[in-house]
């Protein structure tokens, strides 16, 4: 066989490993993270600073019925978890975690994701609708309308990145960044407003997530569980994984785009726990932003967008064609 | 925001929200009709947690009847108890000792503020943050030990007793209750900045659910729910019972009629109550907490009798006929939730379901004094 | 427009304020108890269920008037005494209490003339079966004295 072959067969079942493990020890963090903001203590009793509480609950979800509801429809209702991880896994693919550790070095590995990104969109509608349970249609409902506000200040954001970096190709864009004051979040000679270009980014990252405070399609009080009411064990598991490695993609690509990827700070020693360091400050921050907002309502986040995010993104993009064009 | 177009009835379908949904703390109902997500007609379903009390009162003595009144409301016992404790002092004519009244005060309005508090925390979970809840159950945490210490229980007191109180206080619920007042004035200003002027918030529940007042008096909603309508309306001040004419405190009014204006009310009346508490710990008399000559057995004479005192959620009345027995003849409490609930239905028309729960969050529901 | 912008600032600003606010919360020390492992004492007038309280020689004070049966709201409280040789008014040989039904109001102790009756300082009662909240004081009674 190819050694290519086995190369990217390699990756994939590192980097699902890497997604579940992912998962599951962010539902620790989440909830260590979670209390401690909230001056309690979180899981403490399995394992050392219940380190072993997310194996014991992955086995629980493992061993649960998984129970079909009469009046669903059968295999869109199996389908839709599925299709909640594979695009996420898929775009792992792509991420540079290092320069040598990236599974496959796509020229347009930024297309790729966002193409495979908004495919979970469509996982959420499906187990939606699938569920033939009213909470869950109204939340698919408004995941599909969410993904309207978010997109378009995202993609323009991006555009934007692509204008400066002139590349698709991610592992590209990281080597472009090699010490802080050449990072993208701080490249001032590009555009004044790229740390305004971050947020926005990052924002519509927590929105494409369905993260509080844009959790609409999840809202507890409103929905009770929204699109994934009626699954149960690894139906609910699958989403649940799906949504946390949405997170890590999300705050992967910020990362990358803006926070030098797996360069060095100072330029000295370049390597992936940059990458995982930095990964997990702004995965910290998703939390920690969950824990303080309340959820904003769905005309909310839809002004937010049309009123703020793509005003400042299109300022920000002709800005940015300005100076390219001037310097 | 309301329904911008006429309601098309075709595509309408019915959700009912409840009796098991996170967002209707207890056990209410509404069903709602709706078109896509907005309301077109909620109706909201009681039941679920009826208990008869008030059958209940015409078959205990008068005495016996006490405990349930910490029942009904399980976040304001206290004011049901002294509601309930002032209607047979007034029937039977008896005179409450000084010391014990300045207690009353002092305790209903410690209850008063960990009813808000817990309204409070609820409210913002309703609206998805979940925080703020656990830092007012850690500030409502020391005002139930500090009632624990005297009253002996912590959710539903039985405290008061015709003519007085079951037992007096300690110096230490003193001095806790002034520690307590001090920590709770710092505490405020965090949940301003932590939530009251957090944009996402201001967002949410400004201009969102406007009652006017003509709704509010059709339906005789009161306490909160009024004075965010900027109806100036509290027994404590209209109808004054108890000692609270011998306090400086304010209503606080908003006339925004919003759900943020119910909301402000709320936070400022646990100032206002802290006024008062300040204010009774200074004056405190000494003497006894019973009234000398109180008869074991309680025949209050023939007649009909109402009080009517200022719980955390509006106004609470309690009516009692006596035939001359020892038992009531009938008993009816008017809570206040009951009324403010009723209104929903008809504010909530039109409005996207996101803000018909915002509007049921700010009205502060205690389903089982609904139900009663 | 400058309505926009300030909304804008003052929007975000509030935005940063809260984050500070839930980090500075995050700093500070734990404020919850670890309840099993440690457990709180209640407070002296702590109200758990009723017991008879003790005299020096170990046995009880009550005068079975029934006072406390007839006061209790709820019936949970069922005495029963017998007239003994030798010894001036009743002796109690069962006092019963139904806990299921106790509201723990406290009529009971308040009108027990000799205090005969307390109140218990025990919350720690979890139990599937309904027969272990019928309690058996004086029988409880005769153990502490042992
Ligand atoms: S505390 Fe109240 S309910 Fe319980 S036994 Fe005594 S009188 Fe009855
Ligand atoms: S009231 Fe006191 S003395 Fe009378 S029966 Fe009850 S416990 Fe015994």
């Amino acid at each position: 066989m190819d050694s290519e072959i086995i190369r990217v067969i390699a990756f994939l079942v590192g980097v699902i490993a890497f997604a579940a493990l992912n998962a599951a020890y962010l539902v620790w963090l989440e909830r260590k993270e979670a209390a401690h903001i909230q001056r309690r203590i979180g899981p403490k009793e399995v394992g050392p600073f219940g380190l072993l509480q997310p194996m014991v609950d992955g086995i629980k979800l493992m061993t649960k019925q998984i129970l079909i509801p009469d009046g669903v429809d059968p295999i869109l209702f199996r389908l839709a978890p599925i299709l909640a991880m594979i695009p996420a896994i898929m775009c792992f693919v792509t991420i540079p975690f290092s320069q040598e550790l990236v599974a496959r070095n796509i020229n347009l590995g930024l297309l790729m994701i966002f193409a495979f990104a908004s495919i979970n969109v469509l996982a959420l509608l499906l187990g939606g609708w699938a569920s033939a349970n009213k909470y869950a249609v109204i939340s698919a409902a408004r995941a599909v309308a969410q993904n309207v506000a978010y997109e378009i200040p995202m993609l323009i954001t991006v555009i934007t990145m692509v204008m400066i970096t002139g590349t698709l190709n991610l592992n590209d864009i990281v080597a472009q960044q090699p010490n802080i004051s050449q990072w993208y979040i701080f490249r001032f000679s590009a555009s004044p407003l790229m740390p305004v270009a971050f947020l926005i980014f990052f924002v519509c990252s927590l929105a494409e997530t369905n993260r509080a405070p844009f959790d609409l399609s999840e809202a507890e009080s409103e929905l009770v569980a929204g699109f994934h009411t009626e699954y149960s064990s690894m139906g609910f598991g699958l989403f649940f994984m799906g949504e946390y490695a949405n997170i890590v993609i999300g705050s992967s690509l910020a990362v990358i785009l803006f926070l030098g990827g797996w360069q060095d700070p100072f330029g000295l020693f370049p390597g992936v726990w940059w990458f995982l360091i930095k990964l997990y400050c702004l995965i910290f921050t998703v939390i920690w932003i969950r824990w303080t907002y309340p959820r904003t309502q769905f005309y909310g986040l839809l002004n937010l967008s049309w009123k703020i995010l793509i005003p400042i993104s299109l300022f920000n993009l002709l800005l940015t064609a300005g100076f390219l064009k001037v310097f | 925001m309301s329904h911008p177009l006429p309601i098309n009835n075709q595509e309408s379908f019915v959700l009912n929200l409840g009796p098991q949904h996170p967002a209707t703390h207890g056990v209410l109902r509404v069903k709602l009709t709706m078109d896509g997500e907005y309301i077109m007609h909620a109706e909201p379903v009681l039941g679920y947690i009826h208990r008869m009390h008030e059958k209940m009162g015409e078959n205990r003595t008068w005495a016996q009847f006490m405990p349930n009144t910490g029942r009904m409301d399980y976040l304001s016992a206290l004011s049901f108890n002294h509601c309930y404790a002032a209607l047979v002092e007034k029937a039977m004519g008896i005179e409450v000792p000084e010391r014990a009244e300045y207690l009353r005060v002092i305790t209903v309005e410690l209850n008063r503020i960990s009813s808000h508090l817990v309204w409070f925390g609820a409210f913002i979970l309703d609206l998805g943050g979940f925080s703020p809840l656990l830092y007012a159950f850690d500030d409502r945490e020391h005002i139930l030990d500090l009632l624990e210490s005297v009253t002996g229980s912590r959710l539903t007191y039985c405290y008061f007793r015709f003519g007085g109180l079951y037992n007096d206080i300690d110096e230490n619920f003193v001095d806790g209750t002034r520690e307590f007042i001090k920590t709770m004035r710092e505490r405020l200003p965090m949940y301003h900045n932590l939530v009251t002027k957090n944009i996402i918030l201001i967002k949410r529940i400004k201009d969102i659910g406007p009652i006017s007042k003509e709704t509010i008096r059709k339906y005789g909603a009161t306490g909160p729910v009024a004075r965010g309508s900027g109806i100036d309306y509290d027994i404590r001040k209209n109808e004054p019972y108890s000692i609270y004419p011998e306090f400086d405190f304010d209503i606080p009014v908003y006339t925004e009629c919003d759900s943020m204006a119910r909301y402000m009310v709320r936070m400022d009346e646990i100032e206002q109550s802290m006024r008062i508490i300040e204010q009774a710990l200074d004056k405190l008399p000494e003497g006894p907490i019973m009234a000398p000559k109180v008869p074991k057995i309680l025949k209050p004479p023939k007649g009909d009798y109402y009080q009517a005192v200022e719980s955390a959620r509006g106004s609470l009345g309690m009516r009692a006929v006596s035939d001359g027995t020892n038992k009531a003849y009938r008993l009816k409490v008017r809570s206040p939730t009951f009324s403010n609930l009723s209104l929903f239905s008809e504010v909530s028309e039109g409005m996207l379901l996101p803000d018909a729960l915002a509007l049921m969050g700010s009205l502060d529901l205690v389903i089982p004094e609904i139900d009663r | 427009m400058g309505a926009y912008f300030k909304e804008l600032f003052s929007g975000t600003k509030s935005l940063f304020v809260g984050l500070q606010i839930t980090f500075g919360q995050m700093l500070k020390p734990l404020v919850t108890q670890q309840y099993p492992h440690e457990i709180s004492t209640m407070t002296p007038r702590f109200r758990g269920h009723i017991e008879l309280i003790p005299k020096e020689d170990g046995t009880t004070k009550c005068i079975v008037c029934g006072m406390c049966q007839r006061s209790c709201p709820s019936g949970c409280i069922t005495v029963a005494g017998e007239k003994r040789e030798g010894v001036k008014g009743k002796v109690l040989t069962k006092y019963r209490l139904d806990f299921t039904k106790c509201s723990l109001c406290g009529m009971c102790v308040e009108s027990c003339r000799p205090g005969a009756i307390t109140f218990s300082k025990e919350y720690n009662l979890a139990s599937t079966r309904k027969e272990d909240y019928t309690f058996d004081l004086l029988k409880r009674l005769e153990e502490k004295a042992k």
